[in-house]
């Protein structure tokens, strides 16, 4: 359908996105020198891209289903513990020097991280989540009541010790472009990152599927009464999102090159600062707060250690003030 | 044999929270016609068409649909019975565009062009802003978009509340028209009303409410000849509200 000329299209809002360059380019007047900001600014980046992989699913979510789920973090747990079994147990091809590999062993633990997490995310939906739908004091208190239960299964199955996670062979190690020292594992997260970004937007803009995400965020009742079983929508983007928080905590267990119980769990207050600085429910807002958080606390973690951690609190308030409902609001009914 | 109405209630009571909202409404909507359902504010016209769409469920009384008892059906599965809804903030996606809102009401694929060019006629607005954010367009238009995406698909019972809440005489005027089209088409409608002057120029028949009761029943003409009936169904004067 092609009617209408004159009309007012919609426009993408570019100032959210233009605060990465421009945060960028305010930090390096404070750098040492212009290597070490390409450093930061991609690992910065890097971490950003992680914590995007990790929030996506929480602030969908949060969008359609009005869920707050503060055991979200156990859905990243329990993705970084899956695919450390499957690439401890498959060290050898972990070690060599072969993408080929490596491959062999990555791909298998990204699909049973992302799988094993869908699974428990199905779970939680199913029994913790579906009873409290529409009351938020009780979601808090039987999300936060899974998190710990399942955290205390993760010590039962895996132990209570930190586990080296083996990073492949073909991704460790950095290269050197114009004296900045990039990481491979750096630029491998970004380029995943990436990956997922736009199959997301793809999925969220080009597909019947994302129409009725995109409507079901904003008016879920709405949607049911246009014929659509929103029940089934939300188990899907549960699974979904919880499978997304999988692979997540296999790129962070990677970063950190080791696993404990409490992984996802430490990462849900820079989540939360995410979500927030995004748009409760705004996958667009999602990664641009997650980018904004990465660089901010690699900036500051460098330049003023002790203020990391607030500095995206800091961060926090600044696009408060800005724009009282984040970066990029959805237009809730 | 006198046909069966196309929709029907008996009895139906609705609990929303603590309140005691619907107490035993009873009433029909005939096939092809438009129904008024006239009442001050807190009668229960609301509660009632979310009553019939499954929206809130009745806790007593039956509803029954094109010959079928309707009162436990899921709202998704009435819709696809050919209910549609227009609710009285409209519901309209704002973040989505006129066309991604009309085409997520057409669930048989994307609109036919047909139908859409009659919407256009219809409501000539939506050509316009066929590409524009729904969130951006005046509050008449999302009124007309809201009734668009109803009928993008035929329906058989269209249920419409407060279609002129808040919208311009010159506005409401164009909406009367366009009711009167959608009476010429296949649909029977149910339309919750507070302009009188609007539900004497469309309805067939008439329904009043208070108190969460049907307290009136019979042909709007007659209704809008009755001035001490008015006074006393709803206090106003027809004078008043033309």
């Amino acid at each position: 359908m092609s009617a209408g000329t004159a009309v007012p299209a919609q426009r993408l809002d570019w100032l959210p996105l233009a605060l990465i360059p421009a945060l960028a380019l305010v930090a390096l007047p404070f750098m040492p020198s212009l290597p070490t900001w390409v450093t930061l600014t991609v690992a910065g980046l890097a971490m950003g891209m992680m914590i995007f992989m990790m929030a996506a699913g929480l602030t969908l979510v949060f969008g359609l289903m009005d869920v707050m789920n503060f055991a979200h973090g156990v859905f990243i747990s329990v993705g970084a513990y899956a695919a450390t079994s499957v690439l401890v147990a498959m060290k050898a091809s972990m070690q060599a020097p072969s993408l080929g590999a490596n491959l062999s062993a990555i791909l298998p633990a990204l699909l049973a991280a992302m799988a094993l997490a869908g699974f428990l995310g199905w779970f939680f939906e199913r029994v913790v989540i579906r009873p409290v739908y529409g009351d938020h004091l009780r979601q808090i208190l039987v999300t936060m009541g899974g998190l710990i239960v399942v955290e205390q299964l993760i010590h039962v199955v895996w132990g209570p010790d930190i586990i080296p996670v083996p990073r492949p062979a073909t991704i460790t190690g950095s290269f050197i472009v114009a004296d900045a020292a990039i990481e491979r594992y750096r630029l491998l997260a970004v380029l995943v990152g990436i990956v997922v970004f736009v199959a997301m937007w793809l999925v969220l803009n080009r597909t019947r599927l994302g129409l009725l995400i995109r409507a079901g965020v904003e008016n879920a009742e709405m949607v049911e009464s246009l014929g659509y079983r929103i029940r089934r929508l939300f188990i899907g983007v549960f699974v979904a999102g919880s499978a997304l928080a999988g692979l997540g905590g296999v790129m962070w267990a990677l970063y950190q090159e080791s696993v404990n119980a409490q992984i996802g769990m430490q990462m849900m207050v820079v989540l939360f600062i995410v979500l927030i600085i995004g748009g409760l429910g705004s996958v667009g807002g999602c990664f641009v707060g997650a980018l904004l958080v990465g660089l901010v606390a690699n900036y500051t973690g460098y330049l003023a250690p002790k203020l990391a951690l607030g500095s995206n609190i800091l961060l926090m308030v600044l696009v408060l003030l800005w724009r009282p409902r984040g970066l990029y609001p959805i237009g809730k009914a | 044999m006198p046909r069966e109405p196309l929709l029907s209630l008996a009895g139906v009571n609705t609990h929303v929270g603590q309140y005691h909202i619907l107490q035993g409404v009873d009433f029909e909507v005939a096939r092809g016609g438009l129904t008024m359902l006239l009442g001050r504010n807190g009668a229960g016209k609301t509660t009632a068409l979310r009553t019939i769409m499954g929206l809130w469920r009745a806790s007593a009384g039956a509803i029954r649909y094109d010959g079928r008892e309707i009162t436990r059906t899921p709202t998704p599965e009435l819709a696809q019975l050919g209910i549609a809804y227009v609710p009285e903030n409209m519901g309209i996606f704002a973040g989505l565009t006129v066309r991604e809102n009309l085409t997520l009401a057409a669930r048989g694929g994307p609109p036919d062009e047909k139908r859409l060019e009659w919407i256009f006629g219809l409501f000539p607005a939506m050509k316009k802003f066929w590409n524009g954010l729904a969130g951006n367009l005046s509050g008449g238009q999302k009124q007309m978009l809201a009734i668009s995406r109803a009928i993008v698909e035929p329906r058989k019972l269209l249920l419409v509340d407060e279609p002129t809440k808040g919208l311009a005489p010159s506005i409401i005027a164009n909406m009367i028209e366009a009711f009167r089209e959608l009476k010429r088409s296949e649909a029977s409608l149910l339309v919750v009303e507070q302009n009188f002057h609007f539900a004497r120029s469309l309805g067939d028949t008439v329904a009043v409410m208070d108190s969460g009761r049907i307290v009136h029943t019979g042909r709007m003409d007659a209704l809008a000849a009755d001035e001490p009936l008015q006074q006393k169904l709803l206090g106003l004067s027809l004078d008043v509200h033309q």
